[in-house]
Formats: structure tokens, sequence, C-alpha cells
């Protein structure tokens, strides 16, 4: 069984019909790239899997486990969608830092908040809070910020804002890290560090799925490329199979509008 | 009469002023938080309610306001007046708590959407959000029209001598009977030194929060 599944999601906004229809899997360790024109539904699709809107229909796993399904979202508690959401990390294609927090504590809070909510967190509070320091400036040092560690986020450019922020994210130790578009609020020079970044992660094996416009970089970083047109995918597979030629005119057109 | 005595009365008249002042603030800014959520309600009922209220409180004069509050309960229902400065607290209470929960709505509504979605992201319930998250960025942008909104109020408390609170120009102005125009106006002092410290105070707030963005 693959580690995500998702099955048969939709989703409109008012009249309109976002994402009719969308299956696909997803395995263990693999990166999965998301591509498509503007209003495709990329990003509503990547934002009903991390649960930030509700999709009206469909059914999602994550290693088995239930942590969507259309027909019971109401009757979920609150606490019971968090832990599920949990499952996910997201970077955003604005990063969302938090603003008043240095790098080192947009990365430890949550971390704090959540080893708050344990009911040993008082007696074994200092080894905790060393703990999750360490894990932050571990992480930190991997996205290679750690001499911004007491830097603000106006402080910081682009590139290191969204660095932090896939620190911060990972920070959760999420099963799936998404990421919506992560260069797309980057200047030209600034999106290679982060490509640069998300690149290591592969190694690591953590499983990711990827929106993005950056196709020489879906190409090289993935193991699977949906393309998605009109709400629906269009073309799907290896990134050889959807960068290689394919008969998909959809798609051929697509990739053009990259190659003037 | 020296000028010595004139302090003296129109000090007394200042401490009415600041007990006002400090009071009202300091039940208006959660009163208004309250209206500000009734404002923003998902239950359409509520917010055409707590709408309404504000329209008729920021829509009236807020010294008749205060003769309304003073004299309403007795003129309506026969009950016994309350005493001056509670009238006028409550008066000065609500109406501002309406001005400031607009204020407060504005701030609310300019902080991102990708604030609350990456605190959720991360686990975080909607009151770690608000209280971790929101709160000091919601702050830092309601301290300048905050501010103004201060100062109106410092002046605003000379409207409660209608129902004879004996307060800075209240006390100014006894001095007429003596014959003395002079206190009256002089009376201006007080209320720009008691603004020129609350200005200084919102700098120093304002700066605190600017390593910030």
């Amino acid at each position: 069984m693959s580690l995500l599944e998702v099955h048969d999601l939709h989703k409109s906004f008012g009249k309109t019909e976002v994402l009719k229809g969308i299956d696909f899997s997803l395995d263990e360790g693999k990166v999965l790239s998301v591509i498509g024109s503007s209003g495709s539904g990329k990003t509503t699709l990547l934002r009903c899997i991390t649960q930030l809107e509700s999709a009206e229909r469909g059914h999602i796993t994550v290693d088995g486990e239930t942590v969507f399904d259309a027909d019971e979202t109401a009757k979920l508690t609150k606490e019971e969608k968090r832990r599920r959401q949990l499952n996910f990390g997201l970077v955003f294609q604005s990063f969302n830092l938090f603003p008043q927090y240095n790098v080192l504590q947009n990365v430890t809070l949550a971390m704090e908040l959540q080893a708050k909510e344990r009911p040993d967190f008082k007696e074994k509070k200092t080894e905790l809070l060393k703990a999750i320091n360490d894990e932050a400036l571990r992480l930190i040092d991997s996205v290679g910020l750690s001499e911004k560690l007491s830097n603000y986020p106006c402080e910081l450019s682009g590139g290191q804002q969204q660095r932090v922020a896939i620190a911060r994210a990972l920070a959760m130790k999420p099963r799936i890290l998404c990421f919506d578009e992560p260069t797309s609020a980057l200047d030209p020079e600034l999106t290679n560090e982060v490509l640069a970044v998300i690149k290591s992660l592969t190694k690591l094996n953590i499983t990711m799925i990827i929106v993005t416009h950056e196709m020489r970089f879906a190409k090289e970083v993935s193991d699977r490329v949906i393309f998605m047109d009109g709400g629906v995918i269009c073309a799907q597979g290896s990134p050889d199979e959807i960068f290689g030629g394919s008969d998909n005119a959809r798609l051929n057109e697509f990739l053009g509008s990259f190659q003037k | 009469m020296s000028f010595w005595d004139v302090n003296l009365t129109i000090l007394q008249g200042l401490v009415t002023t600041a007990e006002l002042f400090f009071l009202t603030l300091l039940f208006a800014i959660p009163l208004g938080l309250i209206i500000c959520m009734g404002s923003m309600s998902k239950i359409s009922p509520i917010r055409w309610v707590v709408k309404t209220i504000v329209w008729i409180v920021r829509g009236s004069p807020l010294m008749l306001q205060i003769l309304i509050v003073f004299y309403g309960p007795g003129l309506l229902f026969g009950l016994p007046l309350l005493p001056r400065f509670t009238a006028a607290l409550i008066t000065f209470v609500i109406n501002y708590a309406c001005y400031f929960s607009e204020i407060f709505r504005g701030g609310i509504q300019s902080i991102p959407n990708g604030q609350y979605e990456a605190g959720q992201m991360l686990g975080m319930t909607r009151s770690q959000v608000f209280f971790k998250v929101i709160l000091l960025q919601l702050v830092k942008r309601v301290v300048p029209p905050m501010g103004n909104e201060l100062i109106t109020l410092v002046k605003d408390t000379a409207l409660v001598r209608v129902i004879a609170v004996y307060e800075v120009i209240w006390m100014g102005e006894s001095f007429i009977k003596k014959g003395m125009i002079w206190p009256l106006f002089y009376t201006a002092v007080f209320y720009l030194a008691f603004n020129g410290i609350l200005t200084l105070l919102l700098g120093k707030i304002e700066k605190k929060l600017s390593y910030f963005d």
C-alpha cells in the first residue's frame, strides 16, 4: 500500500468546480511534482490534501489510516482534525514566517507548544526544551542558516525566509511535506538556494509533494509528475514520461510555453 | 485666590478626568474585543445586532448618550439615578468600546490569512494561534489608531460636565463666579500635559514593536 492515497477528490468554490475528481497515490520516500497552468487546481489540490480547505467529496489515507473523509468531516472534533492535519507539513508560497519571532523561535515555537501538552512536561521541562532547541539548531543548520539564529524574518532575504519555513515545517516531523510554489515569490537568483535545500531533502527520503512552475527542477528531483489541467489529472508518470515527449496535446502545449 | 489655589483646584478635576480615562480604557478594551468578535461573527443575526449597536453608538453624540444613561432609567422606568461618575463611566466604556471594536476589526482583518494557516499547519490550536502568533502583530497594528482614540478620549472627558461631574473644565469654570475667567482657558495646559505624556508613551510602545514588520 502507498503511504498517501487520494481518492476521488472534488472541490468547488461557489459554482466553480476546481477539482473534478482527483485520484493518485504516493509511495513513502518518493517525490511527487504537480505541474500545470495557473487555475488548473494545483494549489487547491494541495490545500485539500493538507486540509486547509475541505473537499466536498473524496477520501485521503496516510499509511492506511483515513486522514480525510468528506462524509465525516463535520463530525470530527477539533482535536482529531488537528491530529490528522499533523501528518502534513506545508511550505507556503509567501513563507508566512511569524514576524515577531527570530529564526530559532520560528522553528521552536510549535514544538514547544506541543511539548507543553505532554503530561510529563513539568517534570522533564529542562530536558524537553533542550531537546527541542538542539533539534531546531540541527534543522536550521541543515538549511544553512546557523548564522541567522537570532535574526528576525524582516532581516532575511526571501530565499532565507523560505529556508527557515522549510526547517519550521520539518520540525513537526510530518509524514508528507508539501510545497506550494515555494519559489514563485522569489527573485530568480534566490530560487536556486531554496531548490537546493529541497533537493537535499530528497536524500533523506522525505516524502514530498511539490507544486511548482520550475520544470527543470521538477524533472530533476521528482519520482513522479502529475500534470493538472482544468481540475483533473491530465497526465501522470515518471519525469521521463512527462518531460520526455508524450502524445498528450495539452501537456505538450503547456510544456512548450516554457521553452520560449 | 492665588495661582497656586487655581492649580490645586484644577488638579482635583484632573484626578476625576484621569480616573474616567483609565477606567474607560480598562473596561472598553476587553468590551471592544468582544464587540469586535460579534461584528465578525459567522452567525448573521449576531453580526447585525452588533453592527446596529455600533452604528447607533458611533452615530449619535456622546453628550446625548451621557444624558440618556444618566436621566434615561429614571425618566423611563422611575429608577433611582445612578451616581454621576458611574453613569459617565458606563457611557464612555460603551461608546469607546464601539470605536475600539472597529479598530480591532481592521487590525485583525489586516493580518494575512497565511499567519493563521501557518499556525494551523504546525498543529497549533485556534487559541494558541491567536495568543502566540496573532496578538502581538495585532497590537503593533492597532497602536497608531488607538493613540488617536486615546487622545480624543482625554478631551472627550470634558463632556461629562453636562451631568455635573467635576472634571477639569468644570473646576476651571468654577472660578468665573469669583470673577476670574482665565482659569477656564488655563485648563488647556492640563490637557496638553496629559496628552503630551500619552504621546510619549505611545511613541515608546511603537518603538518597542518596531523590531518586526
